[in-house]
Formats: C-alpha cells, sequence, structure tokens
C-alpha cells in the first residue's frame, strides 16, 4: 500500500525531510509513525504528537487506506 | 474570516472593529506579545511555523463552539506565521457581547483552544545564538495532549 507522509516542524527537523512517499503493508497511523521511527532514528514522540489524515484532524488507531496522505504533528505551541 | 493566518503585522484596531456591534456593551480583547525570555533563556526573535489548510479550519470550528458555547455576539482570531520580533503582536482575540462575562469566558476559551489544537509551531531564538522549537514539556513528559493542564 502506498502513502504520503508529512513532518511538520521538530518532526521535519527530525526525519531529516518534509515528506515521502512510503510502500508497506498497511496498518494504522501509530504503525505507520513507527515505521518511519525506525527509518529515521531521531524521530520519536509520537505519544504527545497529533495526526492528521488527509487533511482532518484523526487519531493514531486510524487505518489508513490507500492514497491517504498523513499528516505528523509534534506538539503544537500557538499563541 | 473569523478565524485567519496572517503573514503581515495584525492590524489590531482594524480586528476590534470587525467585532464592534450596538448591541454589544462588552468588547473583550487578547493579545498574545512576543516576550524577551522563555523558561531562563534570553529571547532575541521568534518565529511561528503554521499548516494553513487545518489551522484555518480547526481555528473556524474553535470560533463557533464559542459562539455556540456562550451567549456572545461576534468572536474573530488572527494569528501570525513567520519571524517575529520582541514586542510583536503574535495572536489577537476579540469578543463582543451584551455583557462582560460572556465575553470575557469566550475569548478565553478561544486562546486556550488555538494553544492546543491548532498545528503551529514555534522555534525560539535565543541571544545566545542558539534555536529550540517550543515544545509542551509536561505533555512530552506525561504523554497525553494538552487538555489535562494549563499552558500560559
Amino acid at each position: 500500500m502506498k502513502n504520503r507522509v508529512r513532518f511538520f516542524a521538530l518532526f521535519r527537523e527530525q526525519a531529516g525531510c518534509d515528506s515521502e512517499t512510503v510502500n508497506w503493508s498497511g496498518g494504522t497511523a501509530a504503525e505507520l509513525f513507527q515505521l518511519m521511527a525506525a527509518k529515521h532514528p531521531l524521530l520519536k514522540g509520537q505519544a504527545a504528537a497529533l495526526v492528521a489524515i488527509n487533511d482532518e484532524m484523526s487519531g493514531w488507531e486510524t487505518p489508513l487506506n490507500e492514497g491517504d496522505e498523513v499528516l505528523f504533528f509534534p506538539p503544537v505551541a500557538g499563541g | 474570516m473569523k478565524f485567519s493566518v496572517s503573514d503581515q503585522a495584525i492590524d489590531l484596531n482594524a480586528a476590534k472593529h470587525a467585532v464592534t456591534d450596538r448591541h454589544c456593551g462588552a468588547l473583550v480583547v487578547f493579545e498574545g506579545w512576543i516576550r524577551n525570555h522563555n523558561e531562563g533563556q534570553e529571547v532575541e526573535r521568534l518565529e511561528y511555523e503554521v499548516y494553513r489548510p487545518l489551522a484555518e479550519k480547526e481555528g473556524a470550528k474553535i470560533i463557533d463552539e464559542a459562539l455556540a458555547k456562550f451567549s456572545v455576539s461576534h468572536a474573530m482570531c488572527i494569528h501570525r506565521e513567520g519571524l517575529l520580533e520582541l514586542g510583536d503582536c503574535a495572536v489577537i482575540v476579540c469578543v463582543s457581547a451584551a455583557h462582560r462575562d460572556a465575553a470575557f469566558d469566550a475569548c478565553r476559551y478561544i486562546i486556550d483552544q488555538t494553544k492546543t489544537r491548532l498545528p503551529i509551531w514555534k522555534k525560539e531564538h535565543y541571544v545566545t545564538g542558539i534555536s529550540e522549537w517550543v515544545n509542551c514539556e509536561n505533555c512530552a513528559a506525561a504523554g497525553h495532549a494538552h487538555g489535562n493542564h494549563r499552558h500560559d
């Protein structure tokens, strides 16, 4: 299954890129983050992070579909 | 637009006028400014990264929630992105209502939700030359979202 992943702020620096396309066996948003963390050793901190799928805020246990764009947000700090 | 992101200095007077209404006897405004220190570090400037598509969508939801929860007439919020200097206004929330209590409550709700729900990140640049993303350490340590404690 193919998904595009995007990293923001701290996650972009930890991953060393702002996006990539992943071919994998499929699963939840959390499982995709773990796959990315294994690939990019500096990428960590999923517990306090947020995830969005196709520009909608989502949950880590959401199963992903083919072609979903997955956005990984490190802890936010607006205001 | 009730919630917007701007890469330009916020026109504070225009923001207040956007919520004025002759039915309203109260206007509550919160302005968040760039201060010169944070957690013992001397701050030189600050940089906001915003993922606009989702920030604007979720920000509009926050305004709608405030309008539904509290007896207020109008509410709006503008958040900056990009590089800001000390003293710059990073965010403004304006709420008008017939009476002040509801306006204070709604204003507080909007800024609190804005800080914890929107995909906005800030990087502090210190006078030492070091730069760091500002994270909520309490969240990271406890492994939960922001809802369980206060952020100043």
